[in-house]
């Protein structure tokens, strides 16, 4: 049953591979192409056994009608569907957009910043405040000069580009924290920046701008359920409040956020997602044993990458 | 007519309830309580009165012709029975089972002050199982009219909307944000409580009817109430999408891990089947649970956490028994299968350790004081009698607020607490647009919802101008003294005429 089913639900009609651990789905949504905003997500079911998983809206294409994921493979769910989302397949359930889009302000100097994956959610937020006229700058943080993906289309919508990597295989050598002292050296009056990544890197980043008093925006991303407030699960903590990152963000204020609160509540299923890991990589294990056909990602099971602390350009 | 029956004639003892014993249905997610047998419901309706002025039928939220339909179990009509049911109740099978019966329907019967209240919703269970067991559903004559009625949330609300509508013709579409239909139907109360096999049944009901369902569209984001009527197309749109949005405590502690609402616990063991083998869903679970609240929804994942192989299960309310808001036969299950309750008592604190999870709670004893504005006395705390609790999960269940959705992406009108705003005959503040169950009114109960439901449908057809001919058959039957045009029809003192 852990086949994207074929006939029925959301058909997946692009994919690209960015890496071995990313890849994009591009599926077909027309209602949801129209609707998406700036800062939404859908949840997806990939098949009817499946875990509901939040995926923000990394683009859309009203005239196509189709929305673009970019996904992690980082845990049972997301390798499982790196696996089975094949073109021509189709997902179990795509629900949203969910969230309050992203407040594109009139701001007239804006820095976007993306880690490692954030640099796909940030991708819209930055195209959108370019069509509002701001000056744009993009700030992308990635381990390595291979794990770069979509510099061309950055290149299309931001005035100024600042591209770190941790290695210095290109840009600038150091995390995104490093891009964003770049950034403001060269223009003191940046009036707003939008942070997206693993919560340690929006959490340097909130600190590195707090001195300076800029207002930064990020969008958390805490374990959810349902999506549309009804089970608490995703809430978080703002300036002391409990928020639900599902209907009340999942962009807040990066000055306010308990980014402790939510890191420690990002580790709640560990263990049980451990678990699921390796009972999947097992049975493909098995698979490949009976149908002697190639399983890929099944052979480093054991090992499950941590995405929060392993800092992408964070 | 039968002779007159009195309280001496009638059956002194309730026809006896079969129920899987407590220590087996605590290792599974079978239903508890088995349905009646045929003897059982026979004996059940012989304790009826048949009252002339029935206070029962007063107490039900949709007024169900409550003798009415016993009478024709009686006459082993079980058929006529249901069609008596399904004129005002459209989930008989769901509310027989899920109903708090004991402050509705059964808490006025008259039997109930001397011996125990006329088993109703056993036997309206006993009718609504049968009706599923034999395929019946009142499937009436359609005639489609060219109205497009749109229905937000598939809850007992939205459905009940939904199928009156149908019914009268409309082409009805029923959006549902998660993939599958039902509401709390289906994500809170329980397989052991009411299985999912009903809920499908009930749902391939309107499917009969002609009602569309649209999961995984999320209204309001997807799509806006404003669109719906200007875009695509809707003539009406009624809104049940619930309350949702759990309260947490407020309190230090509250998001540690191990802390978690009872929404949460439910929809993970219930819609994503994470009990089941096979499904992704994670589901965190104790050893030590303390379960905060006493209501349907606390017994629910109280008694959910013991299936799922929790040690020790804790109730931690701050009134006592009496004032515990669940339907009286799920605190006696909760109680039998092993459940501890602590009433008087509050928690203050929870309290973690170094890695974030918790680990227990602080808690003060509470004693009742003056009366609140709910004319329930207020607990007030005890000084100095705070204690320590050990507990390795906590699970939230002290109310719901208003979902945010709607509010946020329409110009429609909300009260104070964010509920949407209806008045008595559920139309909203905007023209075509009706509003009904949880969402209008707060956490309520299955009935009431659907109970709204069909209010906001009789509007919604005099705002569309459909004529209401169901309103004529109800005062013909129940209102009216069962008098049309002066014609008693109890006595059908006339012959039918038949055409053709
Ligand atoms: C609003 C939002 C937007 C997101 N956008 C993207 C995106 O565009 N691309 C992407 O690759 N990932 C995104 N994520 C994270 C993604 O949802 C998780 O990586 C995914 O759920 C992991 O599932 P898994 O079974 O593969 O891994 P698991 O083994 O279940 O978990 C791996 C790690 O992911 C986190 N996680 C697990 N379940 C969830 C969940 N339901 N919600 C959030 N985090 C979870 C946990 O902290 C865990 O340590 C987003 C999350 C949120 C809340
Ligand atoms: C655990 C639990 C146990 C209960 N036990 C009992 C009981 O024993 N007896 C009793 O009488 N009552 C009980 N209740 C209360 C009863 O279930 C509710 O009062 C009733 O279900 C309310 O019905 P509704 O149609 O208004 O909303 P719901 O049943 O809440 O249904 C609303 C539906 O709308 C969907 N929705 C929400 N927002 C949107 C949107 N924007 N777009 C599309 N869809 C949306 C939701 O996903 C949901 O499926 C219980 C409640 C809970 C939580
Ligand atoms: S619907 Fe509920 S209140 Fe009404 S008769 Fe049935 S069980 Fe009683
Ligand atoms: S009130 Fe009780 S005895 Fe009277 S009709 Fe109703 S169920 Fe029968
Ligand atoms: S995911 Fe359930 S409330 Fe946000």
């Amino acid at each position: 049953m852990s086949k994207a089913s074929k006939s029925s639900g959301f058909e997946i009609v692009a994919r690209e591979d960015f890496s071995d651990v990313t890849y994009l789905l591009e599926i077909r949504h027309p209602l949801m192409a129209k609707a998406a905003r700036p800062g939404q997500f859908v949840i997806v079911m990939s098949h009817e056994h499946g875990e509901r998983i939040p995926l923000t809206i990394a683009d859309f294409n009203r005239t196509k009608g189709t929305i673009t994921l970019v996904i992690q493979a980082v845990g049972k769910t997301t390798r499982e569907m790196q696996q089975t989302c094949q073109v021509g397949t189709s997902l179990y359930g795509v629900a949203g957009p969910m969230g309050i889009p992203s407040e594109i302000s009139h701001a007239k100097k804006m820095a976007f910043v993306g880690g490692g994956l954030g640099v796909a959610p940030i991708f819209p937020q930055a195209r959108a405040a370019k069509e509002a006229g701001a000056y744009v700058i993009g700030i992308l943080g990635f381990r390595n000069k291979d794990l770069i993906f979509w510099e061309d289309k950055f290149r299309k919508c931001c005035d100024e580009l600042i591209v770190c990597t941790d290695d210095g295989s290109a840009g600038v050598t150091g995390s995104v924290t490093k891009g964003i002292q770049v950034a403001i050296a060269g223009h003191p009056n940046i009036d707003e920046f939008v942070a997206i990544g693993p919560p340690v890197m929006m959490k340097a980043c909130a600190e590195a701008t707090r001195p300076h008093k800029i207002k930064t925006v990020v969008s958390l991303n805490p374990i959810m359920v349902d999506g549309t407030g009804m089970c608490g699960g995703c809430r978080v903590k703002i300036g002391g409040q409990i928020r639900f990152a599902c209907v009340d963000g999942p962009d807040f204020d990066g000055h306010e956020v308990d980014f402790d609160d939510l890191m420690a509540r990002l580790r709640r299923f560990k263990e049980e997602e451990q678990a699921a890991l390796e009972r999947w990589s097992e049975n493909c294990r098995m698979r490949e044993i009976v149908t002697s056909a190639p399983v890929r990602a099944a052979d480093d099971s054991g090992s499950l990458p941590d995405p929060f602390e392993e800092v992408k350009g964070g | 007519m039968a002779k007159k029956k009195t309280i001496r004639t009638i059956p002194q003892q309730r026809a006896p309830i079969r129920e899987q014993e407590p220590a087996e249905r605590t290792k599974n997610f079978a239903e508890v309580a088995h349905g009646f047998r045929v003897e059982d419901a026979l004996h059940e309706a012989e304790r009826c009165l048949l009252c002339p002025d029935p206070a029962c039928v007063a107490g039900c939220p949709v007024g169900i012709d409550i003798p009415g339909f016993i009478q024709k179990i009686s006459a082993k009509d079980y058929r006529g029975a249901y069609d008596v049911i399904a004129d005002t109740n459209l989930l008989p099978a769901v509310c027989g089972r899920v109903c708090p019966q004991e402050t509705q329907c059964e808490g006025v019967c008259p039997v109930g002050e001397t011996l125990e209240p006329v088993a109703i919703g056993r036997l309206e269970r006993f009718v609504g199982d049968k009706a599923i067991q034999e395929g019946w559903s009142s499937v009436p004559y359609i005639e489609p009219n060219s109205f497009r009625v749109g229905i937000v949330g598939s809850g007992p609300a939205g459905m009940a909307c939904a199928a009156d509508m149908a019914k009268a013709g409309c082409d009805v579409t029923v959006y549902e944000a998660f993939h599958l239909p039902g509401g709390v139907l289906r994500y809170g109360i329980p397989d052991f409580r009411l299985p999912n096999e009903v809920i499908d049944a009930e749902i391939d009901n309107l499917r009969r009817l002609g009602v569309k369902f649209e999961c995984n569209t999320l209204v309001g984001r997807l799509f806006t109430i404003e669109q719906m009527i200007d875009e695509l197309g809707f003539d009406a749109v009624f809104i049940g999408t619930g309350a949702g949005y759990p309260s947490f405590l407020g309190i230090p502690g509250d998001s540690l891990n191990g802390v978690l609402s009872a929404n949460e616990l439910l929809t993970r063991c219930n819609l994503m089947r994470a009990k089941d083998a096979g499904y992704d869903t994670p589901i965190p679970l104790g050893q030590r649970i303390a379960v905060i609240g006493s209501g349907n929804t606390a017994m629910d994942a109280m008694r959910v956490c013991l299936r799922l192989g929790a040690g020790k299960v804790h109730c931690i309310y701050r009134r006592t028994r009496a004032e515990c808001p669940a339907r009286a036969e799920e605190v006696h299950h909760a109680e039998e299968e092993g459940i501890e309750f602590h009433w008087l008592t509050n928690p203050i604190e929870i309290l973690g350790d170094d890695k974030g999870n918790v680990r227990g709670m602080r808690c003060i004893r509470m004693e009742l004081g003056e009366p609140d504005e709910s004319g329930r006395r207020r607990p007030v705390p005890v000084a100095g009698s705070e204690f320590e609790f050990e507990a390795d999960l906590v699970v939230v269940a002290i109310g719901t607020n208003a979902n945010p959705i709607i509010g946020q992406t329409s110009k429609l009108k909300l009260n104070r607490r964010g509920y949407i705003e209806a008045d008595k005959n559920l139309a909203t503040s905007m023209a075509g647009v009706f509003a009904g169950g949880d969402i209008v009114t707060g956490a309520a109960t299955v009935i009431e919802a659907m109970g709204a439901g069909r209010a906001a449908a009789r509007s919604m057809k005099a705002w569309l101008g459909i004529r209401d001919t169901d309103h004529v058959y109800r005062t013909e039957k129940a209102g009216g003294n069962g008098k049309l045009f002066g014609i008693d029809l109890e006595e059908r003192n006339y012959a039918r005429v038949r055409i053709g």
